[in-house]
């Protein structure tokens, strides 16, 4: 599960010592990956830590929204790490398919996946596995995973459910000013 | 009070699905003092379930059973399960419809010899003309309470629809307005005026739009006259010797099988479920599904020639506020063959939230060329493309040869491919909504392809003669004279206009007829 604040307790200094630094997305322990504001950390259950954050990641990069904070595609993905719990088989696939990213990476004298700099570089990655399960179901469902969070429509100031405030007939419905 | 009726009870009409066609029908005959049973495969959901949420509204509402598709139809690839975007519950579709409520033009009742022969479209003209359908379109007009007809008021214009307007104007275009609609613009039939909010596809929470559900469905059972069970999912109609319909059964909730005897039986499951239904049914007697001695059941599914224009400004538009169709552009309606097609098309306002946008923009894309257009969402507006599409023999409902439903029944395919005509028609009309929105200084626009299937038209066409189609200018089947077809699965053709108001006005005329008919003793 996604915690706010849950982990105060590690400094700064643990965080960045801590494995794979990637991103803005830490692992920091066996099962515990974070953000390096420590606004959340996110616990999984099957996959690794490691491919929780290349995940993540990867998800960014599918759809990249820059005022969009790594927690919401955090959440977004965070139902892969469910399902591969229940169904060894997925969670292969999804093991399976970040570790092939990462070699694809490795091939084009990089790290890993998440170590890519330039997103361009990370999407030419990305290109070369689209037509697998893997992306296919990591892009599916981040179309509602992502978009589907109510934290984020304000951002695109999409305003949501209307009926409690009683409609937009006294709330600019037509206040277009600008034509 | 009459109703309930007995499962036994062979005086009853049944009529099988509650939406504009069933739900109009079965109303109209109860006021007739018609014994009606009205069978509904959803449940019942008022305004104060509905969901200002598109995800839950659509989980709520749509019909989600299984269904597959093939052609070259791009929502056979981005929705393959998906052909169609319509409502299980009472009210069908009116629960979810925009509120468009167009006639049709004189010369779309007659196609065939305004267009000529067109390779490839299985043209025919409708057995009823513009002149007689005009008394039962004023009915479906006062009945659904259409603004700017009768002495109704229009609505008034949102963001969403002062840019198409302006943009419009500026290139030219004379018809445009705030539409014929559904809505109420007044206080009236004892629901409230529009309070613009949005929403009006998953189902209006003021009951400002009107629904069958909310409006013909309990008018028709305060007459007493009329039973509604819902979730009865309708599985086959049932003949006798002499090859009249003698009932239907039906799986209820639990999946437990009943048997409803009937004089007549109506059906109205839409354009879809409609034909799978006739086909389903097929018997020794039948051997090709009831109703199809043309071979025409399931045959030139129709589902408008569609797509939608988005585009980005510099400044906010907020297209979600108000009504989702909250105006038109008629000017390309009409049928102008040197714009390289037959046919016309509508330009109606568009607006769907963000979480239906993220599926719908660009089904399948990635990457930041779609992502900044959804950035752009706050400053975007948006029209819907509807427009006339041609019948082809080809496109059509069949059974699945393999996969079988919940209640152990064939699913439907629903096979589609665009005509060289609707390909013509579709690209002029993205480049107009485009120059519409141009002419007031978009950014940036988007041509969106066609979403699952709203309008869903043409399985069991409508003709004058017992070949060339499955029921006659009645909507009664050529075969067998006390079966009757109910919903939009009866249009001949489609024309440009939203098929609602259409539905209804058939409806409206055709219980007229069940009435004398039944009183003549015909059936």
């Amino acid at each position: 599960m996604l915690q706010k604040n849950s982990l105060k307790a590690l400094s700064r200094r643990d965080l960045l010592k801590s494995g794979v630094a990637a991103g803005a997305t830490f692992v920091v322990g066996a099962n515990f990956l974070t953000h390096a504001s420590e606004a959340w950390a996110m616990e999984t259950k099957a996959l690794s830590p490691s491919s929780m954050a290349t995940l993540v990641q990867v998800a960014r990069d599918i759809y990249p929204h820059d005022r969009i904070a790594d927690q919401y595609y955090a959440i977004a993905v965070k139902g892969h790490d469910d399902a591969a719990a229940e169904d060894e088989a997925k969670k292969q696939m999804f093991e399976d398919g970040i570790a092939n990213l990462d070699s694809l990476a490795q091939g084009a004298g990089h790290p890993s996946y998440i170590a890519v700099g330039w997103e361009d570089d990370r999407v030419a990655l990305l290109k070369q596995i689209e037509d697998t399960p893997m992306f296919q179901e990591v892009r599916g469902g981040l179309v509602v995973g992502l978009y589907n969070q109510p934290e984020v429509w304000p951002i695109f100031g999409y305003e949501g459910e209307s009926f409690s405030k009683g409609g937009y007939l006294a709330r600019g419905f037509d206040d277009i000013a600008w034509l | 009070m009459v109703a309930p009726y007995d499962m036994s009870d062979d005086s009853v009409v049944v009529v099988i699905g509650t939406g504009a066609g069933g739900g109009t029908l079965a109303n109209e005959l109860a006021q007739k003092g018609v014994s009606v049973v009205a069978l509904e495969a959803g449940g019942r959901h008022l305004p104060e379930d509905y969901l200002n949420d598109e995800w839950s509204s659509f989980g709520q509402l749509a019909w989600l059973d299984m269904r597959t598709t093939s052609g070259d139809w791009r929502v056979s690839r981005d929705f393959p399960n998906l052909p169609a975007w319509i409502v299980k519950a009472v009210g069908g579709s009116t629960v979810h419809w925009a509120g468009a409520s167009l006639r049709f033009q004189d010369h779309e009742w007659r196609v065939k010899s305004e267009y000529g022969d067109i390779e490839g479209a299985n043209l025919l003209d409708w057995p009823i003309t513009g002149e007689e359908m005009d008394p039962w379109y004023t009915l479906a007009e006062d009945k659904i309470g259409v603004t700017r007809t009768g002495d109704r008021p229009g609505l008034p214009g949102n963001n969403n629809y002062k840019v198409m307007e302006a943009g419009a104007k500026k290139l030219g275009y004379k018809d445009v307005h705030t539409g014929r609609m559904g809505i109420n613009s007044i206080d009236r039939d004892d629901r409230p005026m529009c309070q613009q909010a949005g929403f009006c596809f998953q189902g209006c929470k003021y009951g400002a739009k009107w629904s069958t559900a909310y409006t013909e469905i309990p008018k028709g059972e305060d007459t007493g006259n009329l039973e509604v069970r819902e979730h009865a999912h309708v599985l086959t109609i049932e003949h006798d010797d002499s090859g009249k319909v003698t009932g239907v059964v039906y799986a209820d909730k639990d999946g437990n099988q009943h048997m409803q005897k009937a004089r007549a039986v109506a059906v109205a499951g839409n354009s879809i479920e409609s034909p799978r239904l006739l086909l389903n049914s097929a018997s020794s007697k039948y051997p090709d599904g009831l109703a199809n001695s043309s071979g025409q059941v399931g045959k030139n599914y129709m589902r408008h020639m569609t797509g939608s224009v988005y585009a980005i400004f510099d400044h906010p538009v907020r297209m979600w506020r108000g009504t989702t169709m909250a105006g038109i552009v008629t000017d390309e309606s009409i049928n102008d063959p040197s714009r390289g097609f037959v046919g016309g098309y509508e330009m109606e306002t568009l607006s769907i939230g963000v979480p239906f946008m993220a599926a719908f923009l660009d089904p399948g894309a990635w990457g930041r060329s779609f992502t900044s257009a959804m950035d752009g969402y706050e400053n975007m507006a948006g029209m819907w493309l509807v427009g006339e599409d041609m019948p082809q023999e080809s496109n059509g409902v069949t059974l699945h040869g393999e996969i079988k439903d919940q209640h152990g029944l064939p699913v439907p395919n629903v096979h589609f491919t665009d005509h060289p005509n609707d390909i013509a028609m579709r690209n002029h009309a993205y480049q107009q909504g485009a120059a519409i929105y141009d002419a007031v200084g978009a950014t940036r626009s988007f041509p969106t392809p066609p979403y699952p299937s709203t309008h869903n038209l043409g399985t069991n066409r409508m003709s004058e003669n017992a070949a060339d189609g499955v029921v006659n200018k009645h909507g009664q089947a050529h075969d067998i004279p006390n079966l009757f077809i109910s919903d939009g699965s009866q249009f001949t053709t489609g024309a440009a206009e939203n098929p609602t108001l259409t539905i209804v006005a058939l409806a409206i005329r055709q219980a007229d007829y069940i009435a004398d008919q039944m009183n003549k003793g015909n059936i």
